[in-house]
């Protein structure tokens, strides 16, 4: 009678030893049954698949082993980043896969970023016949699969494009872009590469060897950032003290390209044109077509989904913001800087961020137009000659997955830290 | 007194002024160009622009297709027929529209595929209009069986009793379903399981040896075109909608296990490429299946790629569940509800409504990757374009047959994405 009369308290459940019923009628209890129920068929489903394969193999005289990596691998790949030839091994030529669809990645995701952040902002324009024609770039290219479109800009490089002889002769039919540097071939596109005179040379790194005149380039690109950012942490700074911001644009534009611009001078780069010669052009660097086809189609075609996300991310900031910015007197461009894209990226990114996945995923149609990827040397080429499908199956769902864990990764320390506080 | 001032005071008006037109550069097209075309020099800068590339454009294609020819046997004969002026060949188009929209399947037989198409458009009405009678709800249910004996024809049988086996389920969980509510959910799972496992295939051997009606029979290779399109597209997409609610509930489970398992298996789906996972059903099922059984290549992929898209519709359904007030979770409780008929009732129709432009996406996805199984060999429309280039006719044929392709491609996508515009119009309940 205490007890119940006593609001603060809760009645005690009543005393009852365990009965085997209450595995199914009491909810405490309950999803522990549905869980080993669960897990006991999963169990059973695994082990049922395990066994297939034991006996499978074991009909078919194999065994389970990654040595075939080691062999040598017996092919060609077009497109090296790093030292290959057909002598190295199988692994080797996975490694040169996996750099082809890193690069790959990150060509298409620089494009898709740039024309999808120019499309979306342009499709919200007051200018009609602008919007329109981003509408129908964005329709057009979303409901058209990815792969018609790298194959059509593959056979755009490869069918509509001149050949090298047509750029020889005194009255050339076709000529090169921006005085004599860069041609646009059906072989591919050639453009001038940067060399150095007094070249550093190149160290060993594990299996690959990074030349080390461009590994000093980035790493002074990024003390250059570093630096920027600092100057610009101090004026913030300064400002806060005297409400004066000092004049900035001067030092980050020295601190940006002095020290590289020094850098180039004293290593003596200079640019290399391509030349025709013979059949074929040489000279500067080539990019084949099947790398630009595959560039074209994903970033293109990304690029109208990355259109959606900013359009949706800009329109997402309501309208007050404006207004109140506004109202505090700042500039249209200083209201768009300081006021509506931070609070739109918040919202922009996270898709953004998925969509580089998704290019990523879709490197591996370049076996479409011949794009050597890792899809096509250890998936396709190494799987083909050793018959290591499981093998090479597991290894290369285990590497795209280890590539999408770390860019979502990436993603989620960024919502993180951008996240709303609530309080 | 008025009129005293009128005669006092000089400048008062005595009558009005005719009304004006507004100025040449205020009304009419004029005002919109100006508004809409040329308010400021970087907005100018922009039209110019646009023009110059739409310019550009029509002086490249408009000639180009100015000039198609429709009526011709090869590339070459097209070639004569424009002699020598630039044009589209679509005669290819002409010559092999029945390959790209049926892939090899028999001439005769057409009005199999385009009836079912006919059907699933009434089979779709119910579901996609709610103001049609409900009871046509029944023929969509009916229809995937109806669906499959009219695209692979057979035994009649075979689907009816593929049938019986949920009618089986449902007797199974009602005569229970009284005794324990949780054991009727396992029987109405096993059920129907052990009913196709073990009675189904010796039923309908009985049954067909009986009485063998049924359409001829089309083998899986025979299938091709739009038409593998949109079968591999249109199960995919029915079968992975419930399925990624599942996911996505056994993701947001209180059940660590089952909690687990759904999370590795929406992550690992969703990081791999599906090529990877189409190769994964051509290439290695073999090994993971019992020696000597092989089953059909189309069905394969059409598990890997339903799978594919529920790992994806789990996450979209996912972002849609999070997205609803607690509040709701706690009404739910208040009322007595228990977990089903909770999300049935209150959860899920609001949860669904928050994801329809994911969930849309998300099929239009799937429906573009169909195209992808043309890597394992299934001559999709990419893949008979391919073949199609091949034959000494049509060499060198490109842009027409993409063209043909891509407009088939968009035309579906595109009608998607309108319909979700207006299911997420009619569905708003708020007051904007």
């Amino acid at each position: 009678m205490s007890t119940s009369s006593d609001p603060r308290t809760k009645p005690a459940p009543p005393k009852r030893s365990f009965e085997l019923s209450m595995l199914l009628y009491d909810q405490r209890y309950r999803s522990i049954t549905i869980q080993v129920f669960f897990l006991f068929l999963l169990m059973l489903f695994a082990a049922w698949l395990v066994d297939n394969t034991v006996n499978n193999l074991r009909a078919l005289g194999r065994d389970f082993s990654f040595a075939f990596l080691n062999a040598p691998a017996g092919y060609d790949i077009s497109q090296r980043p790093i030292e290959y030839n057909s002598q190295m091994t199988h692994g080797r030529a996975a490694l040169v896969g996996l750099l082809n669809t890193l690069i790959l990645a990150v060509m298409a995701c620089v494009l898709a970023t740039v024309l999808g952040v120019i499309a979306g902002v342009l499709r919200l324009s007051n200018n009609w016949i602008v919007g329109r024609l981003m509408t129908v770039y964005v329709e057009v290219f979303r409901n058209i699969p990815t792969l018609l479109w790298i194959l059509i800009f593959g056979a755009i490089m490869t069918e509509a494009m001149p050949a090298p002889s047509a750029f020889r002769g005194d009255t050339p039919a076709a000529s090169m872009l921006f005085n004599d540097s860069i041609a646009i071939t059906n072989r591919g596109v050639y453009v001038p590469s940067i060399l150095f005179e007094r070249d550093l040379g190149s160290f060993q790194l594990g299996p690959v060897a990074p030349s080390i005149s461009w590994v000093l380039v980035i790493l002074i690109v990024a003390a250059s950032i570093w630096a920027n950012k600092k100057i610009i942490d101090h004026a913030t700074r300064v400002q806060n003290a005297t409400g004066i911001r000092p004049k900035t644009w001067w030092k980050s534009i020295l601190v940006l390209l002095g020290p590289l611009a020094l850098y180039f001078i004293a290593l003596g780069a200079h640019l290399e044109y391509p030349e025709l010669r013979g059949f074929n052009f040489a000279g500067g660097t080539h990019l084949r077509n099947s790398l630009i086809a595959m560039w074209l189609g994903l970033g293109i075609y990304t690029g109208a989904f990355v259109a959606e996300n900013v359009r949706s991310g800009i329109l997402a900031i309501s309208r007050g913001q404006t207004e109140a910015a506004f109202a505090l007197g700042l500039q249209p461009g200083k209201t768009m800087r300081l006021v509506v894209l931070p609070q739109a990226l918040r919202v922009i990114i996270p898709p953004l961020i998925s969509q580089y996945l998704n290019i990523t995923k879709n490197t591996s149609l370049g076996l479409a137009v011949g794009y050597m990827d890792l899809r096509s040397t250890l998936g396709g080429i190494t799987i083909n000659q050793t018959g290591r499908e499981l093998e090479g199956m597991l290894l290369m769902m285990l590497i795209y997955l280890a590539i999408s864990l770390i860019i979502s990764g990436a993603m989620n320390v960024y919502n993180s830290r951008v996240t709303l506080k609530e309080r | 007194m008025s009129n005293i001032e009128s005669h006092t005071i000089a400048y008062v008006r005595g009558t009005m002024i005719p009304e004006q037109d507004p100025p040449i550069t205020e009304t009419g097209a004029i005002k919109w160009l100006r508004e809409n075309l040329f308010s400021g020099w970087f907005n100018t800068l922009l039209t110019i622009l646009s023009l110059l590339i739409i310019w550009w454009s029509v002086a490249a294609i408009g000639p180009w297709l100015w000039n198609m020819v429709w009526n011709a046997g090869s590339l070459r004969e097209c070639r004569e027929i424009l002699a020598g002026a630039e044009g589209a060949c679509f005669a290819v188009i002409n010559d092999r529209w029945h390959q790209l929209l049926f892939g090899f399947y028999p001439p005769a037989l057409y009005w199999r595929p385009v009836l079912a198409l006919i059907l699933l458009f009434v089979a779709l009405a119910p579901v996609l209009f709610p103001d049609l009678p409900r009871k046509l709800l029944w023929f969509s249910a009916v229809y995937p069986f109806v669906a499959y004996h009219l695209l692979w024809g057979g035994s009649v049988w075979l689907p009816i009793v593929a049938l019986l086996g949920f009618v089986a389920g449902y007797v199974a969980w009602r005569l229970i379903h009284r005794m324990s509510p949780l054991a009727s959910v396992f029987a109405a799972v096993i059920v129907p399981v052990l009913w196709w496992v073990i009675l189904a295939a010796p039923l309908n051997s009985f049954l067909y040896s009986g009485l063998p009606w049924g359409l001829d029979f089309v083998r899986s290779d025979r299938f091709g075109g739009f038409l593998i399109s949109l079968v591999i597209g249109i199960t995919g997409i029915s079968i992975s909608l419930p399925l990624g609610i599942l996911l996505a509930l056994g993701r947001q489970s209180d059940m660590v296990f089952v909690k687990s398992v759904c999370v590795v298996f929406i992550e690992f789906i969703r990081g791999v490429p599906l090529i990877t996972l189409l190769f994964t059903a051509s290439l290695l099922l073999n090994y993971f299946l019992p020696p000597g059984t092989s089953f059909d290549l189309i069905l394969r992929v059409i598990i890997m790629v339903t799978l594919f898209a529920a790992a994806y519709m789990a996450e979209v359904i996912r972002g849609g569940l999070a997205a609803l007030p607690r509040g709701q979770y706690e009404a739910a409780d208040a009322l007595g509800l228990d977990y089903w008929k909770a999300q049935r009732l209150i959860i899920m129709p609001q949860a669904l409504k928050i994801s329809i432009p994911g969930i849309v996406n998300t099929f239009i996805g799937l429906f573009k990757d169909t195209t992808l199984v043309v890597f394992i060999g299934l001559l999709d429309p990419i893949g008979l374009s391919n073949a199609i280039r091949a034959s000494t006719d049509w060499q060198g044929v490109y842009w027409e047959l993409f063209i043909f392709i891509g407009l088939l491609f968009f035309v579906f996508c595109f009608g998607i994405s309108r319909y979700s515009m207006y299911l997420e119009r009619r569905l708003k309940t708020d007051h904007k």
